[in-house]
């Protein structure tokens, strides 16, 4: 399931997280989020840019509470917590929050 | 990212025996494992030539290694005893997933190949040729059973459905069409040592933030040691406890009961995942390679014991298994068990004094308690028959004011499956998974409106991620699930100021507990 952006074409797995982190561009992250009807504003901003700071820095995406605690240093503590992670990525920050950053769906138990 | 168009199940007024639907569930199937994924495993890429003769000579050669498994296949008399207990059944009323008709996708090859009737009067046995029609068909259905063997214990010989969905698996493998999901995470363990993929420097920098919050917390510098040569405890848990909730508050949960029981222990990056999905697909030499990363972590750091973290089928694995699998554990400490569950440790220091616990501490919940399948049916705790079961009740009642069970035939060892067992925990197989889930949801259901239950605990990673993403289809929200070992955590160091060092430090040596017969 490619997906077309602008004309080129990006590879994707089966539930369209992007092949190749090397293809991602915020351009593609807004286009994913249209794609599943949202929007994104600065607060999701601040979740995918972390997310792929981490991701580089440790080639896997961060623990729910790594990702809390920055997120509560950012943000403002009230926003620190899974409920507000939740409240912007109704799929699950792990999950859909991955899929915009262009980072591989998390596996396991989760 | 929208959600696949199916009808979450209505709770039944009645619980009577659904009518059958003949292919209501035909068009579930998990995705393929593609080549690189099942090359890594030591199986073919893709379907292999000639793979009708390959899969029937497998069939014939886990006969000879599993005799379970030709007993299973040659003692079923279709009395039927089975067919309305399985979860997949009740829920999706698809013949198919009725646990006889499953087997029978298996057994009627086996039949057509390997006993007098089918090889020469096919018809009259009910016996079929391998062929592509056949595979799908099993791909399907053997990945509509979460192996959590419920319907053996109400067959009158003991046929585990469970044993032959694990050989189908491995004939599929084989031939070179594999699941995606299992795969791919057997996969990461072999690379990098747990499902996740969570690397050392992930995993320490994940350790140390936990850490700081539980000082912060609780005021208790609790820690969380990661690769400590010369600790007594190697703790093998499920690597979402490193990254998901609730099961991280388990996990919490754990070093807070051992920093206050003075037990030294460690996490092994070796070895950072408990959860062995080689069971699942029935592989030996992946389920044998990755458990004996468990003993080479418990070598190399030199510790004398290893407890598991909440994991139902690792604990299956390791209770059963381990010793055949990975030992022998002559290094060990011969006065514990090889290996013990983290529930039996808590349980020997309630019981011996060591821990404080000040259950009114969690008296903003009322509680019950969900039996993992794996726990439950394959294995035990303690020295006592059913000591799985009462144990973690015990534990329950100690740190708790306010438990009540689930009606008895949907408990201990009629427990119902989550719903995302035995590899099936995979957002491809969502419809699945919440219709699966629909005899767990109405037994919860009646303690929620008898009792006022606000929370369903959990001992098992698959169980805990299961039950989040399901729990809001039937009306409940995703928070009511949680682990064990938070309301430990909870009653042995409460947040806020009532926290502290002095609670209950105990200096007395820990008791041995005697070995389980």
């Amino acid at each position: 399931m490619p997906l077309q952006i602008d004309g080129k074409t990006y590879e994707t797995d089966e539930e369209g997280y992007l092949a190749n982190l090397g293809d991602w561009t915020p351009e593609l992250a807004t286009a994913m989020a249209t794609a599943d009807g949202a929007e994104l504003e600065d607060n999701h901003w601040e979740v995918i840019n972390f997310l792929r700071e981490y991701y580089e820095e440790y080639q896997i995406a961060p623990a729910v509470r790594v990702l809390t605690k920055a997120i509560g240093k950012k943000l403002g503590k009230d926003k620190g917590n899974s409920k507000y992670l939740y409240e912007l990525f109704p799929y699950g920050p792990a999950k859909q929050a991955c899929k915009y950053a262009g980072l591989p769906k998390p596996t396991g138990c989760v | 990212m929208a959600e696949a168009a199916f009808d979450t199940p209505a709770f039944r007024e009645y619980r009577v025996i659904p009518k059958l639907r003949e292919g209501a569930m035909a068009h579930s199937r998990p995705f393929v494992a593609k080549p690189d994924f099942q090359e890594k495993l030591g199986f073919p890429g893709e379907l292999v030539d000639d793979w009708e003769r390959k899969a029937v000579e497998k069939m014939g050669e886990l006969n000879k290694k599993y005799r379970s498994l030709q007993v299973f296949l040659d003692s079923c008399v279709k009395c039927g005893a089975c067919t309305d207990k399985c979860h997949y059944y009740l829920g999706t009323t698809d013949p198919n997933n009725m646990p006889v008709a499953r087997q029978d996708l298996y057994r009627q090859v086996y039949r057509r190949y390997y006993t007098f009737a089918g090889k020469h009067f096919p018809w009259l046995v009910g016996a079929k040729d391998m062929t592509k029609d056949v595979l799908d068909q099993w791909y399907s259905y053997f990945h509509q059973c979460s192996q959590c063997r419920r319907c053996s214990v109400y067959c009158p010989y003991g046929i585990d459905t469970a044993e032959i969905s694990m050989a189908a698996r491995e004939v599929m493998d084989h031939v070179g069409k594999g699941q995606k999901y299992c795969n791919e995470i057997i996969g990461k363990v072999h690379a990098i040592g747990n499902n996740l993929g969570l690397p050392e420097p992930a995993l320490r920098d994940t350790l140390e933030g936990l850490e700081e919050e539980v000082l912060e917390d609780t005021g208790v510098p609790v820690r969380f040691p990661l690769d400590e040569k010369g600790a007594e405890v190697l703790l093998v848990t499920p690597s979402a406890d490193f990254f998901a909730e609730p099961h991280v508050d388990g996990l919490i949960g754990y070093g807070k009961v051992l920093h206050r029981a003075g037990i030294s222990w460690t996490f092994s990056s070796h070895a950072s995942e408990a959860a062995n999905f080689g069971m699942f697909i029935g592989n030996y030499e992946n389920m044998r390679k990755m458990a004996l990363r468990i003993r080479e972590a418990a070598l190399e750091l030199g510790v004398r014991r290893i407890v598991f973290g909440e994991c139902g089928h690792a604990w299956r694995v390791a209770y059963s298994f381990l010793n055949t699998l990975a030992g022998p554990f002559d290094f060990l400490d011969p006065a514990w068990p090889v290996p013990q569950h983290i529930c039996e440790v808590t349980h020997g220091l309630i019981r011996d004094g060591r821990l404080r616990l000040d259950p009114s501490q969690n008296d903003d919940k009322v509680v019950t308690f969900h039996d993992s399948c794996n726990i439950a049916r394959a294995s035990r705790m303690g020295g006592e028959p059913g000591g799985q079961f009462t144990i973690p009740r015990e534990i329950l009642r100690a740190c708790c004011n306010h438990f009540h069970d689930m009606p008895a035939e949907t408990v201990r060892e009629g427990t119902y499956c989550c719903g995302g067992g035995g590899g099936l925990l995979t957002d491809d197989l969502i419809e699945l998974r919440v219709k699966g889930a629909l005899p767990r949801m109405e037994a919860l259901k009646e303690v929620v409106d008898d009792y006022g239950v606000t929370h369903l605990v959990a001992i098992c990673a698959i169980c805990k991620s299961q039950f989040s993403k399901v729990l809001p289809y039937y009306g409940f929200t995703m928070d009511q699930v949680i682990s064990l070992h938070q309301l430990v955590g909870n009653a042995l160091m409460p947040g806020g100021e009532s926290g502290g060092e002095s609670n209950g430090e105990s200096s007395a040596a820990e008791t041995p507990q005697p070995q389980a017969a």
